[in-house]
């Protein structure tokens, strides 16, 4: 059994030897929130804040998260209110059908948190991990150049 | 200003429930086992080993199927499981179902399968030698010559929709012989009318609910995993749920078909084309999909969008025993579009011609015909106007920045700025809209006014693209009621919408949308008797006549409409005739940065001017341009299915290269706006043609800067390193 914080809340779960934080988030916390679409690491839409780190849930033992602090995508709101990576994400056409939207504002947050004035070439840089296979990234792009000017 | 998705804030939130994100009491998952060969005789087949296993639920193979054992969407041809023989690798040959995904897999391992290996049919040429085809179709028209004449061989490997949602859908017995199934899918309709064909059921004992899509692009045209889950769902009499992984989505959908391509061009010394011949051989794969629709589309669109007196296309789709290919965007224009852009500039350069001119000097217009089908074009064909557009958007300013995540070695910083050359590359690319051939394509759409407002039933596939979006505003506009929401209906509830493919929904089902939202507001007013509706109510002046609750206490006010577009019809035995619907055009210019020496390259910036009709809802049409547009960076420089005898070599995100945000580049679209014929307000479908003529704009670009002679697509690094090395040895 092990134990960990999720969104603030306190949760206890038994993982498999082989689960994958991605799976004991989905399968027994009930978060469905972070997608899975390669299991490999490749394209972010699992992305997760480990203890302050930007990981992809897919490649982390979920047993090794006993004790952890973790933000998913659930978290990022306040309430009702929608987080301004959030709105610029709508607001900028970043969404069209929304599979790599979670992974991309958790990763986006995760950006703006630790670096709040990125260059573009840091936006691509940091958001490289995550594949968005409808947009062409253009409207993610307006989203974080919207959010830079704004700060 | 666009109005928003309705669906984005659950998108955002993390809340939207796709297909993979469904559950129910009780619920088993589903595994599939697929042949590791490309083509092999099974000798034996053997479950028990694998029902032994505690968890494991049921095991079925083909002769579990009560009906129909074929499927396939143009001609059923596809076993639902292999059946004596398997013809590619990864078909699927039994289907598990367990208490949890593990155990299934588990299950799925202890399936014994004896097979015979036998040796793969893998080259189109030779299966078209031996008449293996799915389809031969020639267009033969004039006798028309030219005196400068340029010839070519060009190929398009085979690239994979890739949409982030792997295939995945939940499947619930009823209790009564029938199943209600949950999937996501670009053709509700069509997935039924199979599923309850192989299941042997009424039509009225199978339900189909459409469930959120996590993108599309073709992939989800052809049945995947419909009748398994169904299938292991009434075997067990509980809910069972699949979800492919990635390794699996690769060969678990059809892909777009690798093409090989000789063009031959033939103009007078003022650019006038005059004649063009072209061979062309799709691999289809293992089995039909719509290789024929493609192949032919192929085939129509082999001269691109331009005037020519004579022409001769023989194009072939082959059967081997390669992975299947079907739909994927911009559905066979992709393919001769490379073919023919390629032709067009090597053309340009024969008659000493700028290769803008070149193509202005051809270019088609309202009134004229299309050189393969001899089609009168009617609506708008604004291809000087696209070419003309492009021409005049500034270039981007060379690059100053020296950051080495700009240059084309990335961070791998392998490429010095001082190896930087750029080029500049041009394309323009044609596409047909909704159905072609005489099809009876139609999208269904019921409106209904109640108390709440306006309700826009629909079976159309949300793949992202923003229908749901267009819909609510088309209802909006055609009402004046600003409360309107879409619901998606099961196949029990409402007809057919059509595929949510070849660029049609937002013609065919808006088009629907449109004459049902008009009707029941004619219905709202008449029985009112006002001029004027809004959430309130019916007014007449600045009088509220009625309430919409008054309007509609003795029920909901409602309309049902059917909307077809214009007629087509077979071509002849020459290929020619009035096949078409309409079309859409558009125009590429692509700057890129390469290093020749490793052959790398960075694709900076590509500019469009597209032909949209009328945009419905320009944020979502940039959408469509710019995702499109990165697809067709995809094909030209990295995204590639390597097989090798038969099997996929590199079936994973790893290995599979998809654009990244680093690899995007920036996007400027101008959308030309020509009111069609037909569709709500003008509007034409936007979705294809982002995608078909980027592709060759950015290997002309790569052209332009290294001198190498690229027929290929993707472009790979040798391909331009031999050639300069070469180039520099001299």
């Amino acid at each position: 059994m092990i134990h960990l914080t999720v969104n603030g809340d306190p949760h206890s779960a038994e993982p498999g030897p082989a689960e994958s934080l991605l799976s004991m988030l989905r399968n027994r916390l009930g978060l469905a929130g972070s997608k899975d679409a390669c299991e490999q690491g490749e394209c972010g839409s699992c992305s997760v804040i480990l203890d302050g780190e930007l990981v992809c849930s897919c490649l982390v033992l979920a047993a090794d998260t006993d004790g952890s602090e973790i933000r998913t995508v659930e978290g990022i709101a306040d309430g009702d209110d929608l987080s301004r990576v959030q709105e610029a994400l709508l607001a900028e056409g970043g969404v069209q059908c929304g599979f790599c939207t979670p992974g991309f504002v958790v990763a986006a947050t995760h950006l703006l948190d630790t670096n709040p004035d990125p260059s573009d070439d840091d936006v691509r840089e940091a958001l490289a991990g995550n594949i968005c296979r409808c947009t062409g990234y253009g409207g993610i792009m307006r989203a974080l150049t919207a959010l830079r000017e704004d700060s | 200003m666009s109005a928003p998705r309705p669906d984005g804030t659950p998108k955002v939130r993390g809340e939207f429930a796709f297909s993979s994100d469904l559950s129910a009491e009780g619920m088993l998952w589903g595994t599939t086992v697929r042949s590791p060969h490309a083509r092999a005789r099974i000798d034996r087949l053997d479950t028990a080993a694998a029902l032994a296993i505690p968890g494991v639920r049921a095991v079925l193979t083909i002769d579990d199927v009560p009906g129909r054992r074929l499927f396939g969407l143009e001609h059923p041809d596809q076993p639902v499981l292999a059946e004596g023989e398997a013809r590619f690798w990864g078909e699927p040959v039994a289907v598990v179902a367990a208490d949890d995904r593990e155990t299934a897999r588990r299950g799925a391992d202890a399936v014994v399968v004896d097979y015979t290996e036998l040796e793969p049919f893998t080259d189109p040429t030779v299966a078209e030698d031996r008449g293996e085809t799915f389809r031969v179709f020639d267009i033969t028209h004039g006798d028309a010559t030219g005196t400068v004449v340029v010839e070519g061989y060009y190929e398009t490997g085979m690239q994979d929709q890739a949409p982030l949602g792997t295939e995945s859908g939940l499947a619930i017995p009823d209790g009564e012989g029938g199943v209600d199934l949950h999937i996501s899918t670009q053709w509700l309709h069509a997935d039924h009318e199979q599923v309850v064909a192989s299941l042997g059921l009424e039509p009225h004992q199978v339900r189909l609910h459409m469930a959120g899509i996590g993108g599309a692009f073709g992939a989800r045209e052809d049945l995947s995993l419909q009748v398994h889950l169904c299938l292991l769902a009434l075997h067990t009499g509980r809910p069972v749920k699949m979800v492919y992984d990635r390794s699996e989505s690769f060969v678990g959908h059809v892909h777009r078909h690798p093409a090989r391509m000789w063009y031959r061009h033939e103009a007078e010394p003022d650019g006038t084309l005059r004649r063009v011949e072209a061979k062309i051989i799709l691999d289809g794969g293992a089995y039909a999909s719509t290789s024929s629709a493609v192949l032919a589309n192929s085939a129509y669109f082999a001269v691109g969008p331009y005037r020519c007196d004579a022409v001769r296309v023989h194009a072939v789709a082959a059967r081997t025993n390669n992975p299947p290919c079907g739909a994927m965007r911009g559905f066979g224009a992709v393919q001769s579009c490379f073919g023919y852009e390629s032709q067009m500039d090597r053309l340009a350069d024969a008659l000493g011609m700028d290769p803008i001119e070149l193509r202005l000097k051809n270019a088609l217009a309202p009134g004229d015909r299309l050189p393969t089908t001899g089609q009168l074009i009617e609506g708008s064909m604004p291809v000087r106007e696209v070419i003309e557009t492009l021409r005049a958007m500034p270039l981007p300013a060379d690059e100053t920045s020296g950051d080495p995540r700009r240059l084309p070695g990335g961070t791998g910083n392998t490429t010095p700025a001082s190896a930087v050359v750029r080029g500049v590359g041009f394309a323009v690319g044609i596409k047909n809209l909704a159905f072609s051939e005489g099809f009876d394509d139609y999208a269904e759409v019921r409106a209904s006014l109640g108390p709440d407002g306006l309700t826009i039933h629909t079976a159309a596939a949300e793949v992202g693209q923003g229908l749901v979006t267009v819909l609510e505003q088309i209802g909006r506009s055609a009402t004046g009621v600003e409360t309107v929401r879409v619901v998606w209906d099961t196949t029990a509830q409402i007809g057919s919408a059509g595929s949510s493919s070849a660029s049609r929904q937002s013609q065919m089902s808006g088009g629907a949308a449109l004459s049902a939202c008009e009707a029941v507001l004619a219905e709202a007013l008449r029985r009112g008797a006002g001029d004027r509706l809004d959430d309130a109510g019916v007014w007449r002046g600045d009088e509220l006549v009625t309430s919409l609750a008054d309007l509609t206490a003795d029920g909901p006010i409602e309309q049902l409409e059917r909307f077809r577009h214009p007629r087509t019809h077979p071509p002849d035995e020459h290929g020619r005739g009035d096949v078409h619907a309409g079309y859409a055009v558009a125009a590429h210019r692509a700057v890129v940065n390469v290093d020749p020496e490793l052959g790398l390259i960075r694709v900076v910036h590509v500019d469009t001017a597209q032909d949209v009709g009328k945009a419905l809802n320009p944020q979502a049409v940039i959408g469509q341009i710019e995702g499109g547009i990165m697809q067709g960076v995809g094909l030209a420089v990295m995204e590639e299915m390597i097989l090798r005898d038969g099997q996929v070599a590199n079936a994973s995100f790893t290995d599979y290269l998809l654009p990244t945000f680093a690899d995007a580049p920036t996007v400027e679209a101008a959308m030309i706006e020509d009111p069609d014929h037909w569709g709500p307000f003008g509007a034409k479908g936007v979705g294809e043609p982002p995608t078909i003529s980027s592709t060759p704009a950015i290997v002309a670009a790569i052209r332009a800067a290294t001198g190498a002679a690229l027929t290929r697509v993707p472009v790979r690094a040798e391909d331009i390193a031999s050639q300069w090395s070469v180039a520099s040895d001299q």
